[in-house]
Order: structure tokens, then sequence, then C-alpha cells
């Protein structure tokens, strides 16, 4: 049923999401790599004054196996209130839940009992190929007439091209194939869009045949991985413009567009670069009508001896960051930066988006360094700092520890583990009372981090 | 009455942010211009103008050479059921596309109240004066393009109080109230909206029939 007012947690503008209050729960995807137990998505207690505050209090696991949780999303957020097709009464209440190796959709329900999220639906791999033509579900975001979902594959096989599907709104039934003209695009992977100026943004990782056995090397120095950004008019669903930012730089991953709709440019986080093994961070812009992508961020590979790096690394004698992950908040002030590698998460002050301050960094695990979180100094951490989600407030940061299942083994292959730490941005320091981990996930990894009521990147905005 | 009621039904048509001022105010803030929000009413209306100006020009045409209640009838049969359809229904509207040009505004417009069944609302204000008209006017207004030209001007009056609250809507909202409002004063216009509908519906087969 719709409400009589509109969702609370629907805000017109970034500046009034900014006072939203804050969290009391996360929800955590958790995968078992292994594929023998199912998935789940956890809930951990976020609410300082609670007596479980930092533990997990909730669990629902899936009913199949090998699903690989990934990425999520809302049904519903603050775009509801855009005024072409307005639906403020609907509620924000499910979670689309993919699994990235399955294809599999779940829709949970979160509303009778937020801690024990309880499933309504699952759209099996099937309707999204026969509807869409794809596979391997990705990114989810509430769009102002649907629910989109980004897609690495075809919808058969282990190849492309990767695109954007469409859920209806209320039924979630898949509702077809989002490109009317893709022009030569072919590897997907994140998107995320302008929505007043009807512009939507892809980034390129690789089909399903080139990452799910793991990162393939001679594909890394053959330079095959994405490294274009794809610019789309949102309401023709056609290809507009292609930035090719150079094959030296594989993996355009995560897209992070400015929240201020008034604003045209966002930041993009790649992987790596073959020549030097460096991470960066691009920012797209617009100049009189043309796309612009520009490096405005290099972070440098750490020398390492051979004998502390896993096999794939030891040629190379060096730790590459990696930059898997990046995150704007909400005021678009800052741009939290993951580096897997290194095991680090950087803050950049980017109010000037082409000229961006370092203003922070926090060390946890790091295939070299093993940083372990100061409240558990005698356990050395596997993985590093990867999905980053910062709080509406922009006050508290969250961040899991496994990249995607195939890519942990390769670069922590003594196990990656699984943590989720929190950082308080005000003096940019680790919580010391949180810090779920272990036994504490059930021998499944932790991904992406939602909170409840929204968070710095599942909403968008069309008001200033 | 008449009057009274066209009036009334534009206010409210002008009042739900569904129906475009929300639109103008965002197109406005985007381009930090209260000449845009300004310059975007007027589409919006005639577009608004266009829904409503078709369905009143066939319902009083063709209630002047058919029994007036027969129209009111069928045509509050429709209403009902297309009253209860955006009751029941969790459809909504889909429109893709914020950078609209003014034609395509009138257009957005055009849809949104079509699709919304803004003119049907009308119908008890116009099948009851069509029977007015044909009993005590006799054979005049029986001529269908002369009762069509009276539900035109229905349309127009009614688009004009729509006007003016959407207008007064979109200003203060722009100018003084902000758009944090919406997150308590948005009151589900739908459920009203439809419950209006069917209210209208029996309203006039009870009038009428």
């Amino acid at each position: 049923m719709t409400r009589w007012t509109p969702d609370p947690t629907f805000y017109p503008s970034p500046s009034a999401a900014a006072g939203a209050p804050a969290e009391t729960l996360a929800y955590v995807a958790a995968f078992d790599r292994s594929a023998e137990q199912p998935d789940a998505i956890a809930v951990v207690d976020t609410d300082p004054a609670s007596g479980t505050y930092g533990k997990v209090v909730g669990w629902t696991s899936l009913p199949n196996t090998g699903d690989e949780l990934h990425h999520f999303g809302w049904n519903a957020c603050s775009s509801a209130l855009c005024p072409t097709a307005p639906h403020p009464h609907v509620e924000r209440r499910y979670l689309i839940v993919p699994g990235l190796r399955s294809s599999r959709i779940y829709v949970l329900d979160t509303k009778d009992d937020p801690r024990a999220p309880k499933l309504v639906k699952e759209i099996p791999a099937a309707e999204l190929a026969e509807k869409a033509n794809y596979s391997r579900p990705h990114t989810i975001h509430c769009g102002p007439d649907g629910i989109y979902v980004s897609a690495l594959g075809a919808g058969s096989g282990d190849g492309g091209p990767g695109g954007i599907a469409v859920l209806d709104h209320t039924t979630f039934d898949v509702r077809g194939q989002w490109e009317a003209d893709r022009g030569d695009q072919f590897l997907a992977y994140d998107f995320w869009w302008h929505l007043t100026r009807d512009i939507l943004v892809t980034s390129e990782w690789g089909t399903p045949s080139m990452i799910e056995n793991g990162i393939d090397p001679s594909l890394l120095l053959s330079r095959k991985y994405g490294h274009r950004v794809h610019f789309w008019d949102l309401a023709k669903r056609s290809l507009v413009q292609t930035v090719d930012i150079g094959d030296q730089y594989q993996m355009t991953l995560e897209l992070r567009p400015a929240h201020d709709p008034t604003k045209e440019y966002g930041f993009l986080g790649v992987v790596i670069s073959v020549e030097d093994l460096s991470a960066s961070v691009w920012v797209w812009h617009r100049e009189s009508g043309e796309f612009k992508v520009s490096k405005i961020i290099d972070i440098p590979a750490e020398p390492a001896p051979a004998s502390a790096l896993p096999p794939a690394l030891q040629p190379f004698e060096a730790v590459p960051p990696l930059v898997t992950d990046i995150d704007l908040s909400v005021d678009d002030k800052y741009l939290y930066v993951s580096c897997w590698g290194t095991g680090e998460l950087k803050r950049y002050d980017v109010s000037d988006p082409f000229h961006p301050v370092e203003a922070g960094s926090v060390h946890l695990g790091g295939i070299v360094r093993r940083t372990p979180h100061p409240s558990y100094p005698d356990e050395p951490l596997a993985g590093g700092p990867q999905m980053v989600e910062v709080s509406r407030d922009g006050k508290r940061v969250y961040v899991t520890n496994s990249l995607y299942g195939s890519w942990d083994d390769q670069f922590y292959p003594d196990g990656v583990g699984a943590w989720l730490a929190k950082i308080d941005t005000d003096e940019f320091t680790l919580d010391p009372r949180f810090f779920p981990h272990g036994d504490e996930f059930r021998g499944l990894r932790v991904h992406q981090t939602r909170l409840q009521g929204g968070d710095a990147s599942s909403d968008s905005y069309c008001f200033p | 009455m008449t009057w009274a009621a066209l009036i009334a039904l534009g206010a409210f048509h002008g009042l739900n942010p569904a129906m475009g001022w929300l639109f103008s105010v965002a197109r406005a803030m985007q381009e930090k211009s209260r000449r845009v929000l300004l310059l975007s009413l007027p589409p919006i209306a005639g577009g608004h103008l266009a829904s409503v100006a078709i369905v009143a020009a066939v319902v009083t045409a063709t209630s002047s050479i058919v029994a007036a209640n027969v129209v009111g009838v069928v045509g509050g049969a429709i209403l009902v059921v297309f009253g209860l359809w955006r009751l029941l229904s969790e459809r909504h509207f889909r429109w893709a596309g914020m950078r609209l040009s003014h034609p395509q505004l009138a257009a957005w417009s055009f849809l949104m109240s079509s699709a919304h069944g803004a003119g049907l609302m009308l119908l008890p204000v116009l099948t009851t004066t069509a029977v007015a008209t044909h009993m005590h006017h006799g054979g005049g207004a029986n001529q269908p393009g002369v009762a069509a030209l009276g539900g035109l001007v229905a349309a127009g009056v009614h688009t004009l109080a729509m006007f003016a609250v959407m207008a007064t809507c979109a200003l203060l909202v722009y100018e003084f109230v902000g758009v944090n409002i919406l997150r308590k004063a948005w009151f589900n216009m739908d459920k009203i909206w439809a419950g209006v509908m069917v209210g209208a519906g029996a309203l006039t087969i009870a009038l009428t029939a």
C-alpha cells in the first residue's frame, strides 16, 4: 500500500538529506566462497547507544547456494520526489539483492522487522535472460521510472555485451533491456546518472569469462579489461559519447556523480595502470557539450620483496594500491578512496573537484602491511578497505574487506577473512567499539554495506 | 454553482504537485532563475487545458444530440471505473527526461492530466450543465458545435483556476517556503484524486439518471 505522506527517508535535496538522522542498522551482503552455505544479508547494529552496538544482530539466509552476493540497493529512494514522474508515497522497504554469480535477483522486505529482512521474491536468472538478455546483475539504482540493474554479461554464455535491465517499481518483474542504441559499448560494470541533465554514465570491467575465474594476467597485460566511460541520453536510452582514458588504465570501475543536481561532474576509480601498477581517480566533466575525463589523483604502487607477495605479484616486486571502490559524501565535499592492495582508506577534499587535497588516511589489512584493528592488535588482517559506504550526514564511514571471491583468493591466497570497520570522520580514526569480524560473519565474506534509510551511494536528487 | 465547481476543481488540480507546479520549481532551481519558473507555467497550463477541453467538448457535444441522462450515466460509470482503477492500481506515470522544451513540457502536462483523468473529473459539472441547457434553452444549444463551445469555455475557466493555484504554489515554494515542505505536506493526491473521481461519477449518475 502507498503512504499518505512521503516516505520520511526521501529528501528533495542533498543538503536536506545531509541532515538525516543517523542510521541505526546496516545491511551487509555476505557470501560463501565455497558455495556450500547459502549467502546471506547480515544486519549490524550501528546505534552507539545500543547494547549490541557493532554486533551482527540479524541474519537472513537465502534459499540457494553459490549466488555470490555483491552489490545491492533499495527499491525506492529520494528520486521518487522527482517532478516528472513523482511517486513519493511508495515506501523504501525492499532490498533488491542480485547474485553476481548465479544471476538470481532476490527481493527482501525490511519493513515488518528491520533486523530480519524477509525474502518476498526471487527473480530467476532465466527471467533476466529472457526478458533483458542479461546475466550477472551488479549495481542497483532506484530510478524515477523503475529500478535499474547493471549486468556484466549477456543472457546466455559467458560473454557480453553487458548492460542495464529495468525492473518494475512495484512488481519487480523484469521489464526489459534499457538500451535502445548501445553503439559499440560491450563491457559493463557500474552506472549512475545526472537525473536533471538526462545523462546516464556507465563504466567497464570485463565479461564473465574475463573475471569469474580470477583476474587473467594475460588479458591484463594485453590491456583487454575495460578502459572506457560511456555517456548516454537517459531519456532516449542511447549512447551519446564514449571517452577512452587510455588502455594502460585497466578497469574503469566505480562512478560517483556529484549529488548536487545542478552539477555535471563525477568521479571515476581506476584499478590499475599496467605501466607502473599505480591506481588513479578521474573526474568527468562537461565542456561546451562534450564530456571530458581527466586524471586528478595518482596513487603509486609500493615496493615490496617478492617473498612477501602472492605469486601473481612476485614478478613485479611491488604492491599495487588497487583502487576498487570510491564513495562521495552527500555534500560532495569528501571523496573516500579504497586501496584494497595496500590496505588503506584515503580521504580527499574534493570541494574543487579538479584539485583534490588529501585529508586523511587509515590503514587496515593490506597485502604486505596486514595492519590490525586497534581494538584487536594481535590479529593481523587480510583484505583491505574495499566497499566503502558513507552515512548521509557524512560523519561515519563503513568499510568491508572482500573484493570478489576468485580475486580475493589471488591477492590474499592465505584467506581474506571477513571484517567490517567504521571510521568516524571528525578525527578520521577507527571506532574502537565497532569491528564485527571473523566468526561473527559465520565463515562468509562481506561485500557491500547499505545503511538503513539510505546512504551516500543510494539516493539521487532532483532539487539543489 | 457550476462556475464555482469548475473553479474548485481547477484549484484542486493546480494544487497537486504532480500536475506541474513542482516541475516548474525544479526547472527554476536547476537554472537558478524565477523567469524559468514563470515561463514553464503557461505550457503546463496549456497541456492541462488541452486534456480537459477534449473531454469537455466531447461530453457537451454528445449531450446535445443524445439524451443527456444517457451521457451522464455512461460517463458516470466510466468515471467510477477509472477512479477505482486509479485507487487500486499502484502503477505510476512514466516519462523519461527532465530537460524538456516548452512544447515537450506542454505534451508532458497533457499526458499527465490525461493519464490522471483530469478532464473526466469535470463530468458531473458538464453533464448537469448540459441537462440544464437542454431543458431551459431548447433548440439553440442542441447543435453539437455550440454545445462543444460551451464545453471549451468550461475547460478554460477550470484551467484559469488551475493556473492561478499552480502559480501561487510554485512561487511560494520557490521564493519562500523551499522544497523541504514536500516531505510533510505532499499528501497522497492520487488517493484523494481517485476518491474524488469515484464520488464525481456516482454524483453524475445520481444527478442525471
